[in-house]
């Protein structure tokens, strides 16, 4: 290693204990960290899988182009990486100045803690994660290799097309399920390596033959909105390379769902903390300066969308001033460690975005009239509204399956549940068309367009739409 | 107190999980491109890219779909600099692409996916199943050229022909193998020679006689059909020719010489007479142009709409035009308008294997009609699209 590297990172070797300490001593608790510095291609590629070892995909190929793209050309930097597991795994970006690092690490460090201690996070088994996506993307290749890397990347395209239509309250309704038959199904993970011989059974992976009680079946009693299960259970034609990559897909979007609920949180609470980290580290003068503007950078507001780390900082911030100025001094702290334990997004949303803070933030909503961009809202009411619905299920669309045998001809028959925003409809035709592929048979979405039903199919050739 | 962490810095270099799912991704640009090679053929930003290496290009197959709301519908969250009230405009978009707004970034929707492609790419894919026919007739031996390739070493030679750095590697060698190492002792043995083969080069320029009827009912669109036709043949002679020129000839009711500018922008009104072009080609040809220096490539665009009189006459000097072309070839752009006798119907006639003739209703028809204008020999001509 070179000079300057290694003096580099004997600085941050030193810095970083202190920090840490600096941390303990705010109280926050993280798991072991593991700090590595690697090349831009590198953070951009995790950037662009989302985990290191994530199977192999051309989608990520093509997230990777476009920020290595963006980095090339200075247009945007990603500068942290780091990744719900524990240990905690963060990248630094080889070429950031020692201070940007050292912001990254603070930055970092809360993370991590947040990670560890909200609530929705308690289900991610961040000790496997990392060896568990190894191990799947090594499945992956493995299939590759023995039916065609076409036919498993389609099929990875159509599974990913449907990926987010979970259900993450799947834990709860499991429990309640279990609750009143006794039978095969209550078997729990025993051991790590439970799903690995559950890969050897077929279907819901245990005994019964399909008499489990607590598996929905073709006409599930309440429609179910986890569209991979349903699928993975009621399909037919799936082969068992098919059943894995569909259960892969699945898990790997349940460890994910905690972070798409809790961003603006989680920015917001490790923006609040590398401030305050930072600001106890002796910095000079030289270094001050150029903190000041990393973060000034970070959290710039945009006219065009809400800045996570600033809307989250100053939401934190806010309420550690109303509670220490209500319940008197050091309330304000406590009472934001308990938020960053029980809180998402919605909630923090919902309860604590105050009409002072849109207004003091100028927070407005807009929309296309005609051909200019323009401003359509400022009441805060609204405005916070429009915030937390943008935010339920993670901003997607409801999809619930409600008949697996429909027109008792095996078709699958699907509805949106319709709020206040209409489908993308050249996007769900095509999306129809994958859904076949993995269904077999006909299928079909129901939903409103122009405030009238519509229905959508795909028989496998063609695609139809009528109104109802 | 012992905290618990690490910093490493392993060597990546070798780490090519990106760059892998990359290349997979480019290769799915290269076959999208390649199953909608006529709408790529004839993409705007291609044609009209004046020369820029690295163009976008829709591909709209790429999209990741999935069940999302339509986002041109909808209102969106932002933040103002303290001031904003209800009616501020945030920017506009007087040209309906989809999703443009204020800043880059989080937009609301783009429909489709752009790629990043070279020129280049795009050339290899279009250019795969084009050909030049009639190759077998410029191995006449008047085409040809020889010259004088030094490509070849050998042991005999020319004293003046020595390869001395051949001859001292030969040299180590020995010596080394006896055990003697070092450049000493030359013998015969070690010579070696540079010497020459007789190549025959073939001829080296083209030129493209593009010829536009311009009259009154060749509008914007045609024209721009004539402009991705030639972009493309003028590209793929270029890499088969080291020389390739292009003369622009206008006609309606007579003919001239343009420049290029001119060739694809202006209009004129008036009715048409094609036989004006053909004569003028051919004089240019016996002028400027030699057979026996030229491959010429002559290729005519017009709505059909020719005087009926003319047309007998047109067939003659197409005739004449054959025996000096290597290819003549004529493009039909279909209007809204049905013409029951057009000149294509007309041309049908001609049956020799070195005119094609075309016919283009719209862009996608650009590049079946490249296709069978460069198609290989063996394969039969006059395609409409």
């Amino acid at each position: 290693m070179s000079d300057p590297v290694l003096l580099e990172m004997q600085q941050l070797e030193a810095a970083i204990p202190k920090m840490m300490e600096i941390a303990r001593q705010f109280k926050l608790d993280f798991y072991p960290m593991r700090f590595e510095i690697c090349p831009g291609e590198i953070i951009y590629t995790f950037g662009a899988y989302g985990m290191p070892t994530r199977y192999t995909h051309w989608s990520f190929g093509k997230s990777y182009h476009r920020m290595k793209t963006q980095y090339d050309y200075n247009l945007s930097r990603i500068y942290e990486m780091v990744i719900n597991s524990d240990p905690c795994y963060a990248f630094l970006l080889e070429g950031n100045t020692i201070i940007q690092n050292k912001m990254v690490a603070a930055h970092v460090l809360a993370h991590c803690d947040f990670f560890k201690n909200n609530a929705y996070f308690s289900h991610t088994n961040p000790q496997d994660i990392i060896e568990t996506m190894a191990v799947a993307a090594a499945r992956f290749r493995q299939y590759e290799m023995v039916h065609g890397q076409q036919k498993v990347e389609s099929f990875i395209d159509a599974v990913m097309s449907i990926q987010e239509h979970i259900d993450p309250h799947q834990s709860i309704r499991k429990r309640e399920l279990q609750h009143d038959k006794s039978g095969c199904c209550n078997k729990k993970d025993n051991s790590p390596y439970d799903d690995l011989w559950k890969l050897d059974q077929s279907g819901h992976g245990c005994q019964c033959q399909g008499q489990c009680p607590s598996k929905q079946g073709k006409h599930p009693p309440q429609p179910e909105k986890d569209l991979l299960l349903f699928i993975l259970e009621n399909a037919k034609g799936l082969e068992e390379w098919q059943h894995d990559v569909i259960s892969t897909l699945r898990d790997e979007m349940f460890y994910f769902w905690p972070q798409m609920r809790t961003k603006i949180m989680n920015e917001g609470w490790a923006t609040y903390w590398h401030l305050r980290i930072m600001r106890e580290m002796d910095l000079s003068e030289v270094e001050s300066i150029e903190f000041a503007k990393m973060h000034a950078g970070v959290i710039l507001p945009s006219r065009s969308s809400i800045n996570p780390y600033f809307l989250g900082l100053k939401m934190f911030e806010d309420i550690e001033k109303r509670w220490d100025n209500e319940f008197g001094e050091g309330a304000g702290k406590e009472k934001i460690y308990e938020i960053r334990e029980i809180d998402n997004d919605v909630s923090f949303l919902r309860n604590y975005l105050t009409k002072e803070l849109v207004e003091d933030l100028d927070l407005y909503l807009y929309r296309k009239v005609g051909h200019d961009w323009k401003v359509v809202e400022k009441n805060w009411e609204k405005v916070r509204d429009h915030l937390v619905n943008s935010m339920t299920n993670a901003g997607f669309p409801v999809i619930l399956a409600e008949d697996g045998d429909y027109g008792r001809r095996g078709e699958l028959y699907l509805r949106h549940v319709f709020e206040d925003k209409e489908l993308n409809i050249k996007y769900l035709e095509k999306t129809l068309v994958h859904v076949f592929s993995l269904w077999n048979r006909p299928v079909h979405l129901e939903t409103k367009i122009d405030n009238k039903v519509a229905l959508f199919s795909f028989d496998g050739e063609k695609g139809s739409r009528k109104f109802v | 107190m012992n905290y618990n962490f690490v910093i490493t810095r392993e060597d990546w270099s070798l780490h090519r999980k990106g760059e892998v799912d990359q290349h997979r991704h480019k290769e799915k640009v290269r076959e999208a491109i390649k199953q909608n090679l006529a709408d790529i053929v004839s993409e705007e930003s291609i044609i009209l890219s004046d020369g820029r290496r690295v163009v976008k290009v829709p591909i709209r197959s790429l999209e990741q779909y999935r069940f999302s709301y339509d986002s041109r519908k909808q209102k969106h969250a932002g933040q103002g600099d303290g001031k904003s009230k209800v009616g501020d405009v945030l920017g506009s978009d007087p040209q309906q692409a989809p999703g443009k707004g204020p800043g880059a970034g989080e937009e609301p929707g783009q429909d489709y996916y752009e790629a990043d492609v070279t020129i280049d790419e795009i050339e290899q894919i279009v250019f795969e199943d084009l050909s030049l026919p009639n190759l077998e007739e410029k191995k006449n031996k008047k085409l040809a050229s020889e010259t004088v390739e030094f490509r070849d070493v050998r042991k005999y030679g020319i004293q003046s022909n020595v390869d001395r750095k051949r001859t001292i590697l030969e040299v180590l060698k020995r010596n080394a193998l006896n055990g003697n190492p070092g450049i000493h002792g030359i013998t015969p043995e070690d010579l070696r020679y540079k010497t020459w083969e007789i190549v025959p080069k073939f001829e080296s320029s083209a030129v493209v006689l593009a010829m536009m009827d311009t009259s009154g009912s060749m509008g914007p669109f045609e024209k721009y059909i004539a402009r991705s036709f030639f972009f493309w043949m003028v590209r793929f002679l270029r890499t088969k020719y080291e020389n390739v020129e292009i003369v622009f000839l206008a006609h309606h009711t007579e003919a001239k010489e343009v420049t290029e500018e001119e060739f694809f922008t202006k209009g004129e009104s008036g009715g048409t007479r094609c036989s004006s072009v053909y004569q003028l080609a051919l004089d240019l040809i016996n002028t400027r142009y030699p057979k026996d220096d030229y491959n010429i490539y002559a290729f005519h665009f017009s709505d059909g709409d020719n005087l009926t009189s003319d047309n007998e006459k047109c067939i003659r000097l197409i005739d004449q035009l054959l025996v000096k072309c290597s290819l003549v070839g004529y493009g039909e752009i279909e209007g809204p308008y049905y013409y029951t006798s057009t000149l294509n119907s007309f041309y049908k006639r001609i049956t020799h294997s070195r005119f094609v003739s075309v016919s283009i209703r719209d862009k996608n028809g650009v590049y079946p009609a490249l296709k069978s204008f460069f198609k290989n020999s063996d394969q039969k001509g006059g395609v409409s699209s």
